[in-house]
């Protein structure tokens, strides 16, 4: 499904009563099962896109072009899960017909098998995360969202949790939107990257990727990297 | 183990003081126990503690339904909570005499009028415990309930309530003792039967075992519900708390 955003302002007023702008002119339009990724400093309004993107923030000027009904899964960036269930039924809850053939793959896939049961105090932050993951996989989503999904993981977890996310968005087509402040998050996983401005934020630069995302090894990496670096988009 | 040994030592005072003060003033515990079992044996007992017990779980069961439907909607809405609040004082300082003798001589001296005024008693504790619980509500997760697109019964139903079990649960409590407390004084002034009532009796024929027999079963079955029905739910809603890390 196809996605055309333009916002045109978004103003916040803050708690002492000043009126901050943070995102002008953002503009982006993804096809239907690619994945865009937005890159930019931290603080310059990222979140606040993806929340007018999913429409929890009616109060912008712009417009958001999504198909009616589409379905969507989001990974906010705390895992927000129900402390009172338990793995499984986290996920039951918001996806209620998924049935055992589909959870059990994507139980496997995230290394969640032997959590089932256990409840989000049990789990560690890396583990709450995947479950939030499963979670917005479960629904089967026209859109996923993804909103820093790696931060403030250890390397080898963010990297091992980075081919995951990889093989769910391959398993099926689904148009995504993936935050982040990572360079290698976005080499890895883009189709399409944004890099954006300070705040007032908006997108400064548009880069596809066309090696698909399991033909990248690490020379395809690097080479996208020294692409970016010509591009001077590496260091944002 | 422990229990039966305060029970015991709750036995021995008694029976010392009971020697102390003499029996016309405080009897001993084989006096008291006799005026039980005669009470239980006329059938007087149980109906006096059932009347009161339905009288109980009517009035909280009101009280806690209005209760915490008032409390959710002024923590939601602004608007409610600013019309309610100068209610919501009014009510919660009012002394629970005024209200029940207002009761008897607005409604009558009817079950109706009892039920009520003990409801009323209980009510505004009720409503600001999960006024305060609807204000703790966490917006992230209804945001991911609105995300998901949960339809909103359901994200009601196990989202939005089991963040309010806490607090359900202390206006179930502090409420029970209230409806306890208050129920007597209604039964006393105002109805034909009841503990509170038989405690009257015994007050003006000053038959201190009859007012000792009506008063500690009515303590016990306090006690047996409390440990028996609030306890094991108390503990149920509140499981995945002990598990948690």
């Amino acid at each position: 499904m196809q996605l055309e955003v333009s916002i045109a302002s978004k103003v916040y007023t803050n708690a002492a009563g000043e009126r901050q702008e943070v995102l002008a002119g953002f503009n982006f339009a993804l096809r239907e099962g690619e994945v865009g990724v937005f890159v930019g400093p931290s603080g310059c309004g990222k979140s606040t896109m993806l929340r007018i993107v999913v429409g929890l923030d009616p109060d912008y000027q712009g417009r958001v072009s999504r198909p009616p009904g589409a379905k969507i899964g989001m990974v906010f960036q705390e895992p927000r899960l129900l402390p009172w269930r338990s793995v499984e039924e986290n996920v039951r809850l918001v996806a209620p017909q998924a049935d055992e053939a589909r959870l059990s793959p994507l139980f496997g896939t995230l290394g969640l098998e032997a959590h089932r049961s256990h409840f989000p105090g049990e789990l560690s932050l890396g583990l709450a995360r995947r479950v939030a993951l499963a979670r917005a996989f479960a629904v089967e989503p026209d859109f996923l969202i993804l909103d820093e999904p790696l931060a403030s993981l250890d390397d080898a977890l963010a990297a091992r949790l980075r081919g995951e996310i990889a093989t769910l968005v391959d398993s099926r087509t689904v148009t995504t939107l993936l935050v982040t402040h990572s360079v290698d998050d976005a080499v890895h996983l883009g189709d399409r990257l944004f890099f954006l401005s300070q705040r007032p934020s908006r997108v400064i630069a548009e880069v596809p990727i066309h090696t698909p995302r399991g033909e990248r090894g690490p020379a395809e990496i690097k080479g996208i990297k020294a692409e970016l670096a010509r591009l001077k988009l590496a260091n944002l | 183990m422990l229990r039966l040994l305060s029970f015991a030592a709750f036995l021995a005072t008694w029976w010392g003081a009971a020697f102390l003060a003499g029996d016309q003033k405080l009897p001993p515990p084989p006096i008291v126990l006799a005026a039980v079992v005669a009470e239980a044996k006329s059938g007087a007992l149980f109906f006096h503690l059932g009347v009161t017990l339905a009288r109980v779980a009517l009035a909280f069961i009101l009280a806690m339904t209005l209760g915490a439907a008032l409390g959710y909607l002024m923590g939601r809405v602004r608007l409610a909570d600013r019309l309610g609040d100068p209610w919501l004082i009014l009510l919660l300082h009012l002394p629970a005499l005024v209200v029940i003798v207002l009761a008897y001589i607005w409604a009558g001296l009817t079950e109706v009028a009892a039920i009520a005024a003990i409801a009323i008693n209980k009510l505004p504790t009720a409503v600001v415990t999960l006024r305060e619980g609807t204000r703790t509500l966490d917006a992230a997760l209804d945001e991911m309930a609105d995300v998901f697109a949960i339809p909103r019964w359901k994200a009601f139903r196990h989202v939005i309530l089991p963040q309010l079990a806490p607090y359900l649960a202390a206006a179930a409590r502090s409420g029970l003792s209230l409806v306890w407390k208050i129920v007597l004084v209604a039964e006393l002034l105002g109805r034909p039967n009841g503990v509170g009532f038989e405690i009257g009796v015994a007050f003006q024929l000053f038959d201190i075992p009859l007012l000792l027999a009506y008063s500690l079963t009515f303590a016990a079955l306090v006690l047996i519900i409390e440990t028996a029905l609030v306890q094991p739910i108390e503990a149920r809603l509140s499981r995945w708390r002990r598990r948690a890390a």
